[in-house]
């Protein structure tokens, strides 16, 4: 599944947003163990990354303890219509991106 | 028959209690007492029949605004129109026949340290012992824009009644090819898997009248009781036709518009034609108003008396009750009811109450004909009661006539603890 984003498509200028993120991931710790007692390997989502207009404007660092299909939410200012870019990359060359428009007025 | 109450006497299944609790030796209490029991439901019924049989000196009295109890258990089948809902009423005669004192009026006011409770109408009740067996209220701030009036055009259909009622007139005046709309709060909540099972018998509604229609649940759980069993029976019997998003598909409910008949998740939002949302909840008024519930809504019990953690003299029974494991079911309830009588008993009569074994069993149908049950039992274990050996789900993997065998089941069932409760 792709991620999920939560952008307001419509803002007024100077507004404070909420944006909202999850993306489906497993999140596996690399601490745990199989029945037959193999470890694991861990598979987590490493960082996260917010730009808007270009500009980076949030990042996340993710480590073990988090829990499957992270969900983040975080807040800006509204100045400019445009467009958000996200980012999560993660081990095993995991890569994943969306994007959302905003118009402000 | 001087014996004091066993362990065996504690033993609180269904099929056991109803005999167990009438036996004659429990008649020798040291004193009866005044015992006040504020909800006419699975939990209170229970409770004040269970306190009349173990001692018929006991004053008991029955608190209820209404005259006529509309069963939760089976209304699912009445949103369906499998059965009409006046199978779902059950009175207080037989109660009021037994020797308890019924009365139809709201409690108003409890003072605890008077120990008496007041009625709308203002008379007041002393009492030794008080139960509180409210059920559930909805948390109006847990959902905005989800009130009173939100829930005459999006029914919740959570409380059985007018509210059942209006959502299955909702479903037979939708037009063939709609959406209807199942929003499902997070745990805990009551009677946990029936959400599902509803999804199934409006399916079940949808396939025989309206067959290009959908079922869609946006769902605060990701995972939930008996799922693997739900999805197979889902898909055997209504193969796509029930759609579900669950917490991390962005299923989480976070508001509502009734203006606009519009359910708004996480991340998105949904106009369904028919919208049955099951608002997130907590423990019954009154248990705010007696102070017993605490900063999660529901309220906090000693699991061997259900005596109230916050206010002495006071036990809570049924969903309102910080049960642990125990899900919140018209079973278990019951169960609770008759266990809170015996520990209120012993404690009138200056005797230690024994620690309770309760048994809760839950059927669910997801076609007529189709169904499957999750039995458990539990025990307290520090602050709550956890579940212990013994319990029981249907297999996965079963023949139809397993599934046909326990929807008999379910409806014996009913009968069985409606018979138990007010017959």
């Amino acid at each position: 599944m792709a991620a999920l984003i939560n952008v307001p498509s419509k803002a007024k200028r100077g507004d404070i947003i909420e944006i909202r993120t999850l993306t489906s991931h497993i999140m596996e710790t690399g601490f745990r163990h199989t029945a037959d007692g193999k470890l694991v390997p861990r598979d987590i989502i490493t960082s996260f990354a917010c730009r808007y207009n270009g500009t980076e404007i949030f990042r996340a660092d993710l480590f073990p303890a988090i829990a499957a299909n992270p969900y983040l939410s975080f807040f800006t200012v509204a100045k400019d219509s445009g467009k958000f870019e996200f980012e999560w990359i993660g081990d095993n060359g995991y890569s994943t991106t969306a994007s959302a428009s905003i118009t402000v007025e | 028959m001087n014996a004091p109450v066993t362990r065996r006497n504690a033993i609180l299944g269904i099929a056991v209690a109803a005999t167990s609790l009438v036996a004659p030796s429990m008649l020798r209490a040291q004193s009866a007492g005044r015992v006040v029991v504020v909800g006419g439901g699975f939990g209170g019924t229970a409770c004040a029949r269970a306190l009349k049989r173990a001692d018929a000196r006991l004053q008991v009295t029955l608190i209820e605004p209404n005259k006529t109890y509309v069963s939760c258990p089976f209304s699912n089948e009445v949103i369906a129109g499998l059965r009409e809902i006046e199978a779902q009423q059950f009175g207080y005669d037989r109660l009021a026949a037994a020797g308890i004192t019924v009365v139809a009026q709201a409690a108003t006011a409890i003072d605890a340290q008077k120990r008496r409770v007041t009625t709308s109408d203002g008379t007041a009740f002393g009492y030794d012992r008080l139960v509180l067996s409210p059920g559930i209220d909805f948390h109006p701030e847990a959902l905005p824009g989800y009130d009173e009036v939100a829930s005459e055009t999006m029914p919740h259909a959570w409380k059985a009644g007018a509210q059942t009622l209006l959502l299955r007139r909702q479903l037979e005046a939708m037009p063939d090819g709609g959406t209807v709309a199942i929003a499902i709060p997070a745990n805990p909540s009551r009677c946990p898997p029936a959400p599902y099972e509803r999804a199934g018998l409006i399916a079940h509604y949808l396939k025989t009248k309206k067959p290009r229609s959908k079922v869609l649940i946006l769902d605060a759980k990701d995972t939930f009781s008996q799922q693997r069993l739900f999805e197979q029976a889902w898909k055997e019997l209504y193969g796509d036709m029930i759609e579900r998003v669950a917490l991390s598909q962005g299923g989480r409910v976070t508001s509502i518009d009734a203006a606009t008949k519009t359910i708004v998740t996480e991340f998105g939002n949904y106009t369904p034609d028919v919208a049955n949302v099951i608002p997130p909840q907590r423990a019954g008024r009154i248990a705010g108003v007696a102070g017993v519930a605490d900063a999660t809504g529901w309220c906090p019990i000693d699991p061997v008396t259900f005596e109230s953690k916050l206010v002495p003299n006071v036990h809570v029974i049924g969903d309102a009750s910080l049960g642990g494991g125990i899900p919140k079911s018209a079973s278990a309830a019951s169960a609770q009811g008759k266990a809170g009588a015996a520990a209120i008993v012993n404690l009138l009569a200056g005797r230690t109450p024994e620690a309770p074994r309760l048994t809760g069993v839950c059927y669910s149908t997801v076609a007529p004909g189709y169904g499957f049950s999750l039995a458990g039992n539990y025990q307290p274990r520090g602050d709550i009661f956890a579940e212990v050996e013994g319990g029981a789900t249907s297999p996965v993997d079963a023949p139809r006539e397993l599934r046909a065998r326990e929807a008999t089941e379910a409806e014996r069932w009913f009968q069985a603890i409606t018979a138990d409760c007010f017959g």
